[in-house]
């Protein structure tokens, strides 16, 4: 099965409500900051530039990068960020990177059960179902039945590991390369390689036979 | 931030260190998460106060305290988070999965207190 085609495990995710508390304070602080002039308009539309220009194929890059050369990979699990920085992804704010690899034997799932911290420097914006109670909390609590509900089947003898990003680190998942992929360019690699993967919730797409 | 991808060598021999410059602890350590319930902000979820866990890497560079660091207390000490593992059946004792599965967290040294091995 695809990564793209699973339905969201919760069909009606607690999504912030457009105008909520939350979002009318947001505003007003907002509105507050700039009046006093602590930030101007021109800063937060840089930084929804910075976000915007973030997205997943970032991490799929790396991935498969990761996959092809072993000396980048062993970086990249010494140091996540340092080896993205390599690469030319810039971290424009304080948070470390660990990335954490997918084995025979161990599964990563990510999870912030606080928030939303996500490794937004290398994929952007997390999804919806991401920021949303129902993942956050059952993620911690019952990875295998939320892994079974994106499709993916962990069998008993490999162990899951969730990581909770709470504060300094956000986490990447380095998936196994999928069967079938031997002389294939980094960018025939990184095209297998979706967000949901990254997190943990999916293995990397296998190639299509017309590949 | 410090350049840490030139480790750091063994201290020399006479070396003394700031209070909290070192890690207190190492991986390996076995750990309890406090049970307190701070008012504020807070970085450790509430599902993992009071579980035992094994420190299972320091993170560097040394940090300041996120808790703090909210209300605007952003300089002074830092000191270390660390990786812990804590199993799936220690933070659910009705968990069914394989005994192997585990959470990983990163917790501030403040909330860290040592077990005997």
């Amino acid at each position: 099965m695809s990564a793209h085609d699973h339905s969201s495990p919760h069909p009606e995710p607690a999504a912030p409500q457009h105008g909520g508390d939350y979002e009318i304070m947001e505003t007003a602080v907002r509105e507050l900051l700039v009046e006093k002039k602590l930030i101007g308009p021109g800063e937060i539309r840089r930084q929804i530039e910075v976000l915007d220009s973030r997205s997943p194929a970032l991490g799929a890059k790396v991935v498969a990068r990761a996959w092809l050369d072993a000396g980048f990979r062993g970086r990249l699990l010494e140091n996540g960020r340092r080896a993205c920085e390599e690469l030319g992804i810039s971290f424009y704010d304080d948070t470390q990177l660990i990335v954490l690899e997918n084995t025979e034997s161990v599964h990563n799932l990510v999870v912030c059960t606080l928030c939303s911290c996500y490794p937004r420097p290398v994929l952007g914006l997390p999804p919806d179902w991401y920021k949303v109670k129902p993942y956050r909390a059952r993620a911690v609590s019952e990875p295998r039945k939320v892994l079974e509900e994106f499709g993916t089947h962990i069998p008993d003898n490999v162990e899951i590991r969730v990581s909770d990003s709470t504060a300094l680190v956000r986490y990447l998942v380095l998936p196994l390369r999928p069967e079938g992929t031997e002389g294939f360019s980094e960018e025939d690699l990184a095209a297998l390689v979706t967000r949901d993967a990254m997190i943990g919730v999916v293995a990397a797409n296998p190639p299509t036979r017309s590949a | 931030m410090r350049d840490d991808t030139i480790p750091a060598g063994a201290p020399l021999t006479g070396m003394v260190f700031a209070e909290g410059e070192r890690p207190v602890f190492s991986p390996g350590d076995k750990a309890r998460i406090l049970a307190r319930s701070p008012v504020g902000h807070y970085r450790v979820p509430t599902y993992m106060r009071g579980k035992f866990c094994t420190v299972e890497k320091i993170i560097e560079p040394a940090a300041v305290d996120n808790e703090e660091e909210a209300f605007g207390r952003n300089a002074g000490s830092k000191r270390h988070y660390y990786r812990v593992a804590v199993p799936m059946s220690e933070l659910w004792p009705e968990y069914k999965g394989p005994a192997t599965d585990g959470l990983r967290i990163e917790v501030y040294e403040t909330w860290l207190e040592r077990v005997p091995a």
